[in-house]
């Protein structure tokens, strides 16, 4: 099996699904003749031609609203927003739009739409290219959030989300793009949304994180594997739907719950969890939950590596979690 | 550089109002026409367009002349369901009927609107039945949309009538998109985006434009000036004399008609879409009217507006102009007004009689529709009301009296 990083895999992944089905579309800013400033849809406008991968003028609500007009006329459309950062124009579209239309429909309209955006920082990136806002999605129901964590997720979680019948809003960590390689398939595979990843299991401290923070939570738990406490590490993978019981059955098992995700804290996706875990399971918990996250400030250029959490800083929380 | 262009007097029968086309000059030479001034706005009225009443044949001339009072009388009664209690809210299209009809019957039905808050009567034109859109305004189980939006927000799949938002604007670039799949497919179909003179100042309005200009794809804009938005008058809205000289910025063609003459809507607008049909691309149609009544019957006009300025509107009825020249011309015998308007009080009171007693829609569909398949978390929130229901002998939807 060839070996692919992250971008690699998200452009196989369209690759066989503009292959397979002459309804799917891929455009957004730079994404037809350039392939992308992350080169994540290279190669297509040659392949399958400027009808079916093209630029589009520099505006991200015309890209989404273009791309929900276009679902509901039967294409299933792939739009890049060049960075999540850039997605605000956009999130009337999103959120009161693209969400809402089956609904609002009575069922009689929808538009399965994927929004492709690179997400997350931890690449000097500044404040406009480095947030990771997924909470303000998670928050409105009628779209799917994924954020997968390896190249193996990356692309089979992308086909799932083309040939979803509702919209998707995929989130690519792009400090993972270059840095994350994994076995691949060449073929199309789909994982399904609402199943989380347990890549380790253990009984002392359940750890929940997704995108670049799975890996700083790898090497977290393998650094307190090694001083004897054995973490439960769950990578939900979609946030929206979310594999509560995944999370649920963990906490029952190990009564310790550490939280990590580099977007700020203030109603960032991990008090959901830890709601979630508060109102099922608190009879299970043996120490207070846990969160290390981005601080609450507009991420800083200099002083990145303080707002985002690491893996120091993730090891202290879960020895101190367990030592409680 | 293009030559100055006004198809106006060009002999392009039977005449489209005014176009401005993309290029030097175009403004000046197209924005020929009478300035009316009426309190205080300034009203370009557009040279007479011959009707095309030889071409559309009696029948179709008298159909449309029944949808526009059907309209008419759907809003008189419904504004006063509103005032009674009967319904929460209700947006009238009174003095606009020219505009949204006309626009109806230029339109083929395998086309596409995406409708703003002022073209019910499209809707009606295009097959959804009388009793679903009172039942929309009652918001109960007879409405085919489950009752989830405020009224006058119709949906009709099988007429290609998309689901008005209420959101200003947002439905136009969605119509772009939606032309975008036709043309890919090759199909002959075209997608009319209808929006509101306040809509224009709105960023989906400039992304909408923009991507249909350069894409080329069979997309019509379809603005009703009704010089209102809400208490905002066109010239707070925007500094140019007209809405259709906005679309030279776009790269294609504006034109203006009087939007109170149904067939000079009708004719311009069926030239827009034939157009876009065969491949021209997109056209920005401006159809002057007025807003006669309060933006909703949540507004009223007379805190900020002077009667005299909409008398002169009132004298330019879009109904009664249709009606004359029918009779004038033969088409409608001398008391088929009366007819007409007793069928359609019929009509409406009957479809109102149909569905005003029917029940909200049931519980389970508050979490229907969210996603394709109902996830487990919304069964769990639907089992712990009827568990608080359950509890307390306790129904919300009673106890609020909606
Ligand atoms: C984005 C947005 N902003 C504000 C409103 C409130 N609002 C509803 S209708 C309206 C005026 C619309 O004017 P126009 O586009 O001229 O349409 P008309 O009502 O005159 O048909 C406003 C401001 C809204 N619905 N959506
Ligand atoms: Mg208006």
């Amino acid at each position: 099996m060839p070996v692919m990083n992250y971008i690699q895999a998200l452009n196989s992944a369209l690759h066989n699904e503009m292959e397979r089905d002459p309804r799917v579309v891929v455009f957004g800013e730079d994404v037809g003749r350039a392939g992308g400033v992350f080169r994540v849809t290279d190669g297509l406008q040659s392949r399958f031609g400027e009808e079916r991968c093209f630029d589009t003028p520099l505006c991200e609500q015309g890209i989404v609203g273009a791309a929900i007009g276009m679902a509901l006329n039967g294409l299933k459309p792939v739009a890049e927003i060049q960075f999540m950062d850039y997605i605000l124009p956009a999130y009337d579209q999103i959120a009161n739009e693209l969400a809402t239309i089956r609904y609002r429909s009575g069922g009689q309209f929808s538009a399965p739409v994927v929004v492709r955006t690179p997400a997350c920082g931890g690449i000097h990136g500044g404040h406009y290219h480095s947030q990771s806002t997924e909470s303000i999605f998670t928050h409105v129901p009628g779209i799917h959030v994924v954020m997968p964590s390896d190249p193996y997720d990356a692309k089979g979680l992308l086909i799932q989300a083309i040939r979803s019948e509702d919209p998707v809003l995929f989130l690519e960590p792009k400090k993972l793009y270059r840095s994350a390689r994994a076995e691949v398939p060449e073929e199309p595979y789909t994982i399904p949304f609402g199943q989380a990843k347990v890549l380790r299991e253990g009984t002392d401290c359940t750890v929940v994180a997704w995108g670049v923070m799975v890996h700083v939570c790898k090497e977290a738990v393998e650094q307190a594997a090694r001083k004897g406490i054995e973490c439960e590490l769950i990578d939900p993978r979609t946030l929206a739907p979310l594999d509560e019981e995944a999370i649920l059955e963990s906490v029952r098992k190990t009564g310790r719950l550490v939280i990590v995700h580099e977007a700020r804290r203030n109603t960032g996706f991990g008090a959901e969890i830890a709601a979630l875990v508060a109102e099922k399971a608190i009879l299970h918990l043996e120490a207070p939950i846990r969160r290390v996250t981005g601080f609450d400030v507009h991420c800083p250029f200099t002083l990145d590596p303080y707002f985002l959490p690491d893996a120091p800083r993730v090891l202290l929380a879960i020895e101190e979690t367990v030592g409680f | 550089m293009q030559a100055p262009q006004d198809r106006v007097g060009t002999g392009v029968a039977p005449g489209a109002g005014q176009t401005l086309a993309p290029g030097a000059g175009a403004l000046q030479s197209s924005l020929r026409g009478e300035v009316v001034i009426a309190g205080g706005t300034e009203i370009l009225r557009p040279p007479p367009v011959p009707p095309p009443v030889a071409e559309l044949g009696p029948e179709v001339l008298r159909a449309m002349y029944r949808a526009m009072v059907l309209v008419r009388t759907l809003d008189t009664k419904m504004v006063v369901l509103q005032r009674q209690g009967r319904i929460a809210f209700y947006g009238p299209i009174t003095g606009q009927e020219a505009a949204t009809i006309g626009l109806a019957y230029a339109m083929r039905p395998e086309d596409w609107i995406f409708p703003a808050l002022r073209e019910a009567g499209v809707a009606l034109v295009r097959g959804l039945e009388l009793e679903a859109m009172v039942a929309q305004c009652f918001g109960n189980v007879r409405d085919i949309a489950k009752g989830r939006q405020m009224p006058c927000h119709y949906v009709h799949r099988a007429g290609n009538y998309y689901a008005m938002s209420s959101a200003i604007a947002t439905q136009l670039p969605h119509a772009v998109g939606c032309a975008y799949a036709s043309k890919l497919r090759r199909e002959p179909v075209v997608s009319v985006a209808c929006l509101g003179d306040g809509a224009v100042s709105e960023g989906d309005f400039h992304a909408a434009a923009n991507f249909a200009g350069v894409w080329r794809v069979p997309c019509v804009f379809f603005c009703q000036n009704n010089q209102w938005a809400i208490t905002v008058p066109y010239r707070l809205q925007s500094a140019t004399a007209t809405i259709a000289e906005k679309a030279v910025a776009y790269g294609f063609e504006g034109v203006r008609c009087d939007g109170n003459d149904v067939l000079a809507v009708y004719e311009t607008a069926r030239q827009a879409i034939e157009k876009a049909r065969a491949g021209g691309g997109p056209t920005l149609v401006e159809a002057l009217t007025y807003r006669i009544l309060g933006h909703t019957t949540s507004d009223d006009p007379s805190r900020y507006r002077d009667e005299a300025e909409v008398a002169p509107w009132r004298e330019r009825d879009p109904i009664r102009l249709f009606e004359e020249r029918l009779r004038e011309q033969g088409v409608l015998a001398a008391a088929e007004p009366e007819a007409t308007a007793a069928w359609a009080k019929e009509q409406v009171e009957g479809a109102i009689r149909a569905v005003e007693g029917a029940p909200p829609p049931p519980l389970e569909t508050l979490i229907e529709d969210v996603v394709a398949a109902t996830p487990a978390r919304l069964r769990e929130q639907l089992a712990e009301l009827r568990r608080a229901m359950a509890r307390l002998g306790h129904d919300p939807l009673e106890r609020s009296g909606h």
